[in-house]
């Protein structure tokens, strides 16, 4: 569904290498508008790498990564919000404050509006009660659903995320999953999502793309064309995990 | 999400009765007490002529007539009041180039080289400087003080804001705060901490330095009074100046660190 439209996210041959090590080598991708993406990969295959490059933190590379038409090395990136595999909260600010720097720059914290939804924010979460919490008093999920909220907070037009549920428990996973496909539905945002859980690739996603270690090569992409809502136990989604799983050479 | 909540409310017990861990901080007391006990024994007994080292009691009642007949107040307040204008002009220029050194890394190449070099000279090294540029008035020993508290800040400022997590300073670069709302949100309140331990440190340097100063060349001050009693040969007005100093030193010590422990929250 992504070749015939224009790409809001293209990367076109991306190559990257930290020194003598090279950590993508050739990467093409083009994500339509909307399109949930996961990439599932082995460790070390350039996953978070992928999403720093899109997300503007490194600037040297080779090769073309727009989003928008334009590059993220020129303002392109500024349409891009990433919630990162750690939580990297401000340990001195309470949640809502954490929350409140996804929002973005034109809307100022304190208005009631953006309070609100600061709050709205916090619910969707989970965290309703611990908005005036510090991050020392959070555990590792809420800790991470935090920063999950702070990525929904800022509204982006792309939407990285960085194996943002590995550190929640099976049902808490589950329930934010519902929740990202959700807003993902409700504001169209365009989601890239790295993950090592293949289940969680095939159900939340339109297209998986399997990358291949070391250096990072895209292995195959897996169209997953099943209609939404989906059930986990879906045949077809097993069936399609299978065949990601097999991409991945398991 | 019950599985991951770690914070339960906090559940208090019966009301404890006042255990022997109240009394702790008191023990810190012992030392100082068994060694007056000590030193009033060796100078009553003749060990230690009473020329040279006066019975406590005796350095007790100096002070208290000098409070009594208003003389102590009067250095007390021009001591106390150099150090707070010194402490404050050093913290202020201290946080001021902290600030600069730590955001721009040409700035520290260019500055922290030298002011590294500074900071190893001695209190007394500037006296006779400072004297000759702004002669034996207040300012030669207000900027005195301000010496000496500016390097405690400036080197933890500057340290703290350089090594601000490089993770949050990421996070402040993907959600697009910008310069001036990276600076506020970010980058100063993950190096309060460090600021204020250099704040406590040049609260502290401010107390060595004027004594410094006042020693040298004062009219009216705690040094005055110490380097008076030299003159006047009287002991127990050098002992209670010291006495003084340590008392005033520690109080201010004391209250620093309750603001830090306030500020960062342990």
């Amino acid at each position: 569904m992504s070749s015939d439209a224009d790409p809001v996210l293209a990367v076109d041959d991306l190559r990257k290498r930290y020194g003598e090590t090279v950590a993508l080598d050739g990467v093409d991708l083009a994500v339509a508008d909307g399109e949930f993406v996961a990439v599932v990969g082995p460790s070390g295959c350039g996953k978070s790498t992928l999403l720093r490059v899109l997300s503007g933190l490194e600037a040297q590379f080779d090769g073309r990564v727009a989003v928008g038409g334009t590059d993220v090395r020129a303002g392109g990136s500024d349409d891009v919000g990433m919630v990162f595999q750690e939580p990297r909260l401000l340990g001195w600010a309470d949640v809502r404050e954490n929350v409140a720097v996804g929002l973005p720059a034109d809307v100022d914290p304190e208005r009631p509006a953006a309070r609100d939804r600061v709050d709205d924010l916090i619910e969707t979460v989970g965290l309703d009660g611990f908005a005036d919490s510090r991050p020392d008093e959070l555990s590792g999920g809420m800790a991470q659903r935090v920063s999950l909220a702070r990525g929904l907070a800022y509204d982006p037009a792309v939407l990285l995320l960085d194996e943002p549920f590995s550190a929640l428990d099976r049902l808490t996973k589950a329930d934010q999953q519902d929740h990202l496909l959700d807003v993902w539905e409700r504001r169209g945002t365009t989601v890239v999502l790295v993950t090592h859980d293949v289940e969680e690739a095939v159900y939340l996603a339109d297209r998986v793309v399997v990358l291949d270690g070391q250096p990072g090569t895209v292995a195959s992409v897996v169209d997953v064309d099943v209609e939404r809502p989906r059930e986990r136990a879906d045949p077809d989604l097993v069936a399609l995990r299978r065949e990601v799983t097999d991409a991945l050479g398991r | 999400m019950a599985a991951d909540t770690r914070t339960e409310p906090r559940t208090i017990g019966p009301v404890a009765l006042p255990s022997a861990e109240r009394f702790r901080p008191l023990l810190g007391l012992l030392v100082p007490a068994a060694l007056v006990v000590v030193w009033h024994l060796v100078v009553a007994t003749g060990t230690v002529a009473a020329y040279q080292l006066p019975t406590p009691l005796r350095v007790a009642e100096t002070l208290s007539g000098m409070a009594a007949s208003g003389e102590l107040w009067g250095h007390v307040a021009v001591t106390l009041r150099r150090v707070a204008l010194g402490a404050g002009l050093g913290i202020v220029a201290g946080t001021a180039f902290g600030t600069v050194t730590g955001l721009s890394r040409t700035a520290s190449d260019l500055l922290d080289p030298l002011l590294q070099s500074l900071k190893n000279i001695p209190s007394l090294a500037w006296v006779p400087l400072f004297l000759l540029w702004f002669g034996i008035g207040e300012t030669a020993k207000v900027l005195l003080i301000a010496v000496g508290a500016f390097f405690p800040v400036y080197l933890n400022l500057s340290t703290g804001i350089a090594a601000v997590d490089e993770d949050l300073l990421e996070v402040a670069e993907v959600y697009d705060l910008g310069r001036v709302e990276s600076l506020r949100r970010v980058v100063f309140p993950a190096a309060l901490p460090d600021l204020l331990v250099g704040i406590r440190g040049g609260i502290g340097l401010a107390w060595m330095f004027v004594v410094a100063a006042e020693l040298i060349a004062a009219s009216q001050g705690i040094g005055f009074l110490l380097s008076d009693g030299r003159t006047l040969a009287r002991p127990d007005i050098i002992v209670g100046s010291i006495l003084l100093f340590a008392f005033l030193g520690n109080c201010s010590d004391v209250a620093a660190k309750g603001v830090r422990d306030r500020v960062v929250g342990r």
